[in-house]
């Protein structure tokens, strides 16, 4: 007789419990919504929910239910018509105060939302949105880091009593990378005290001692692994601000994620109007508090462009020429916190620093009481031109002064900026909450996807595949009869268990994301294939019913294992590689491997065990 | 049902110079096609011009695209962007003397007379710099696949001979999709891209369960030719090669068919590749082992080996 195991009957029957729960949300579907939410990221008070449910009753939009999900009203919609119709209705009254998103509201009853379960968010291709694709200056993280061990460098051989010519930058001629520093010396300096400070300076330097044609000089280079560490900070906090930008904007299901080496990809579900988007995320933003100088006259340095040692020259907002001394009181990093507010100065940004800035900034105004400080807004951002018909990019840095004002009264670390424009200073609070870009980004590649393409194709797709595996399940029960009724149940088990996986990871589906299914689907009926292929061939050798089912399982084992690992290895390469489409199919394959292993090897064999492995011995197999 | 009643004998060692022949000249062919032809790369990889248009009413789509081919413009790309009043159109690159304000003189004079208001956007001209990076980092990832998948086999199977033959059959079948989209001039995009790969894992896992039973084969006979072993075992998986690709070219038929035109390049590349897969794990993997003097010693050193898992 044949035995399967009890522990392995209770694993598969939990594994599939689970798996049919977690993809509910996916098979109850999702209805088009309208997601609105206020500029400025309060909540919707209930009184405006009314206001607007009526208002597109009057428009005759057909809903189905609104609701309030954290502050943000939620209008579910029966179809893309009148999802597109609500939205123009609430744009062309509403446009003021909020801002709307074409969004999906799962269908699944509220017991299942309170579990946290979600449906698989589709990707971009299928329900349309927002992509953007920003690259990380890396080199500039890197050369930040070598401008301050220069001035560590510099300070220790001040200190050291030790003359140098220069400090420049060593540039890996290969890779064009700034790698690190050398110091050139002057004739007759002892070069190895040099070495041994440097050395001392910067521990992560691997330092060495050179002869140019202009003299000694004292080489530190960064090793590979330190470069890698610092670029990679630099893309983890990028992408940290990236998100608290994301989620500043509130838009449902967003995606932002490294892509390759120094590329992140945000991909926001839903959102059409790209302008708004674009220009609070991508913006390289900031904030300086400094002191006027006033000795100088700003008007004069203006036209000579020789600013006095200790000052620099800024323009305010008017274009007016401004003198700062150069220290710097506090900068926009050390805000614990930025809100926006509306007060009888007008539109206001209300400010709270660290303890260490707000100590700075205590001993300042404490000295400079009716002295006036200014705030300095500092920008970067890249620039595309024409230049003789050929398209170059340049980086800009726009440095301004939005507010310049007299120190009234001592403060520390809660104050407040004024001098802006309403829109200006919800941004920059926005802005400053969320943190800053350690290097620059810019943008490299971003379009919209329109949604009525995407639900066409995703429910022709979803048709095709559906009379697809109907295909299979028919041919498979004829070709093997009851093995093959229990090849097709396995089958629906593995696209349950990668539906569960899928809407667990919340990795978006997209289409390549579908080509791996059908991959996966593929392998699935391969590894029935080769159990069945080789029960038929025992049998074929007058081997006994029971006895060809042990043997099918156990020599078909080796078979599917080595395809199904070759594929795996594939895929996890491809996913750690691969990047945009080719990382979609991946997961997918990858996922979908190791879930058709299981249904394939455990489940098709506790199916056959408990059919033909009582101790009442099968005359005949069905097969 | 069985498509094999009895088990089948075809001699494929003996005749592999000729499918050798006929595979060198379907690879010269395809090479030649994409060197000379080129693919039709979509506007994944090209870029081009990029517009916006506000209609004053909901906007026809259809009859858009109708009138920028009738204008000259091939193969545009036009959608629902954001509200039915909203359009957004993708064209090509209009040739080396792509000139933004000519396109643009011709583009309104078609909105224009769809909608006498339209209000249309400012013109970029998207350049095809990230399809070129997606290029490279595309063949790295490949490159690196194969490796892992050569270093998987030699570790599995003992010897370089058969991870030789599974790469070659591998390479074999995406520059055959390749070589006929090339011919053809089907549009190149993406998702073709997603078919590709999933063609070489279908060919893959063919070889490799066909390598399983030439392991098994010699580990039972040492003494026979080691062609006969191949074909035998060729010949032994024959009926399960050929029942997997009839399933899945099942699902694939039916996204050719029922999918749209979105999903036609990517079946119609599966298609080519499942076929183009299926023949090369008989005809040409087990092969080019063979040719690189793959034996029985190459497999099993010593003489008492036990080479296959006895796991669940």
């Amino acid at each position: 007789m044949l035995e399967y195991a009890r522990w392995k009957y209770i694993l598969i029957c939990a594994v599939l419990a689970i798996a049919l729960l977690l993809c509910m949300p996916t098979l109850f579907g999702q209805d088009e919504a309208l997601q609105i939410a206020t500029r400025d990221r309060t909540a919707i008070p209930s009184a405006v929910q009314a206001d607007m449910e009526k208002y597109l009753r009057e428009k005759a939009v057909t809903f189905t239910k609104t609701y309030l999900d954290n502050g943000v009203l939620m209008v579910r919609l029966p179809n893309v018509a009148e999802q597109l119709k609500a939205r123009d209705s609430i744009e062309d009254k509403y446009s003021q105060g909020y801002v709307t998103a074409l969004s999906f509201a799962p269908r699944m009853p509220e017991w299942m939302r309170k579990l946290g379960l979600r449906p698989i968010p589709l990707g971009l291709d299928l329900r349309g949105g927002l992509y953007l694709l920003y690259q990380v200056d890396v080199q500039g993280a890197v050369k930040q880091l070598l401008e301050g061990y220069e001035q560590d460098i510099r300070r220790a051989l001040t200190t050291a009593k030790l003359p140098l010519n220069d400090v420049t930058t060593i540039t890996d001629p290969q890779t064009a990378q700034t790698v690190g520093l050398r110091v050139s010396l002057p004739a007759g300096t002892d070069v190895d005290q040099v070495r041994a400070i440097v050395a001392k300076t910067v521990p992560d330097f691997t330092v060495s001692t050179v002869t140019l044609p202009s003299g000694q000089a004292v080489e530190g280079r960064l090793p590979q692994a330190k470069i890698r560490e610092r670029q990679d900070y630099a893309i983890q906090q990028n992408l940290t601000t990236l998100r608290n930008r994301v989620n500043e904007l509130g838009v449902a299901e967003p995606i932002v994620q490294r892509q390759g080496l120094d590329r992140i990809n945000v991909q926001l579900p839903g959102v059409q109007n790209s302008a708004e988007v674009k220009d609070v995320l991508g913006k390289v933003a900031k904030l300086e508090f400094r002191l006027d100088d006033l000795n100088g006259n700003a008007y004069e340095v203006a036209q000579h462009g020789h600013a006095p040692i200790g000052t620099k020259l800024y323009y305010t907002k008017d274009g007016q020429p401004l003198l700062l001394r150069r220290e710097v009181i506090a900068t926009g990093d050390e805000l614990t916190t930025a809100n926006f507010t509306t007060t009888q100065d007008g539109p206001t940004v209300n400010v709270r620093l660290d303890q260490r800035a707000g100590d700075r900034m205590l001993k300042a105004t404490q000295a400079n009481l009716n002295h006036p400080m200014a705030v300095v807004y500092i920008e970067s951002r890249r620039e595309t031109v024409t230049v003789n018909g050929q398209k170059t990019t340049r980086d800009v840095t726009d440095q301004k002064v939005i507010n310049n004002a007299t120190i009234r009264g001592v403060f520390s670390n809660n104050f407040m900026i004024t001098g802006m424009t309403a829109g200006e200073a919800r941004d920059l609070a926005l802005l400053l909450r969320s943190g800053s870009f350690a290097v620059p980004i810019y943008p490299v590649e971003e379009h919209a996807v329109g949604p009525s393409l995407g639900k066409e194709n995703i429910e022709k797709g979803v048709d095709a595949l559906e009379i697809g595996m109907a295909g299979v399940f028919l041919f498979m029960a004829i070709y093997y009869r009851i093995f093959g009724l229990v090849a097709d149940v396995v089958l629906l088990a593995n696209v349950v268990l990668l539906t569960a996986l899928l809407s667990m990871l919340g990795a978006a589906l997209s289409l390549p994301g579908i080509a791996g299914i059908i991959l996966t689907v593929g392998m699935a009926v391969d590894a029935n294939v080769l159990i069945y292929e080789r029960i038929r061939e025992e049998l074929r050798n007058g081997v006994s019913p029971q006895a060809s089912i042990r043997a099918g399982f156990e020599k078909a084992f080796s078979a599917i294992f080595d395809s199904n690992f070759t594929a795996f290895i594939a895929g996890v390469v491809l996913w750690i590689l691969g990047s945009g489409p080719i990382r979609g199919f991946a997961v997918v394959l990858t996922l979908g491997i190791a879930t058709s292993m299981f249904t394939s090897l455990m489940g098709s064999r506790a199916l056959i065990t408990l059919m033909y492995g009582g101790r009442r011995k099968p005359a005949r197999l069905l097969i | 049902m069985e498509f094999f009643h009895k088990a089948t004998n075809f001699p494929f060692m003996a005749t592999r110079k000729v499918s050798y022949g006929i595979s060198l000249v379907l690879i010269i062919a395809s090479f030649v096609s994409l060197a000379t032809r080129g693919l039709n790369l979509g506007l994944d990889f090209t870029g081009g011009a990029t517009v916006q248009a506000t209609f004053t009413q909901a906007a026809n789509v259809e009859d858009i695209r109708a009138k920028l081919i009738a204008t000259g413009f091939p193969d545009p790309q036009v959608q629902n962007f954001g509200s039915s009043r909203n359009v957004s159109i993708r064209l090509p690159p209009q040739g080396p003397q792509q000139n933004g304000t000519v396109i643009r003189t011709q583009l309104e004079n078609v909105l224009k007379s769809v909608d006498p208001a339209v209000v249309i956007g400012e013109l970029d001209v998207v350049g095809p710099q990230v399809g070129g990076e997606l290029r490279t980092s595309a063949i790295w990832a490949l490159t690196a696949t194969l490796l892992a998948i050569f270093i998987y086999i030699v570790i599995r199977f003992h010897t370089w001979r058969l991870s030789s033959g599974a790469i070659l059959a591998v390479l074999h079948d995406p520059i055959l999709v390749l070589g006929v989209f090339s011919f053809t001039q089907t549009s190149f995009d993406l998702a073709v891209v997603a078919a590709v790969l999933a063609v070489v894992g279908y060919s893959l896992n063919d070889t490799v369960v066909i390598f399983d039973r030439i392991r098994e084969r010699f580990h039972s006979n040492r003494r026979l030719a080691p062609a006969l072993i191949l074909d035998q075992s060729i010949n032994q998986t024959l009926s399960r090669t050929i029942m997997t690709k009839v399933v899945t070219a099942i699902v694939v038929v039916a996204l050719l068919f029922l999918g749209g035109p979105v999903l036609r390049g990517f079946s119609e590349a599966l298609l080519i590749g499942i076929v183009a897969g299926t023949y090369s794990s008989i005809y040409i993997s087990a092969a080019v082992a063979l040719d690189c003097g793959l034996t029985a010693e190459h497999i099993f050193p010593t003489v008492k080996k036990e080479a296959i898992d006895h796991m669940p």
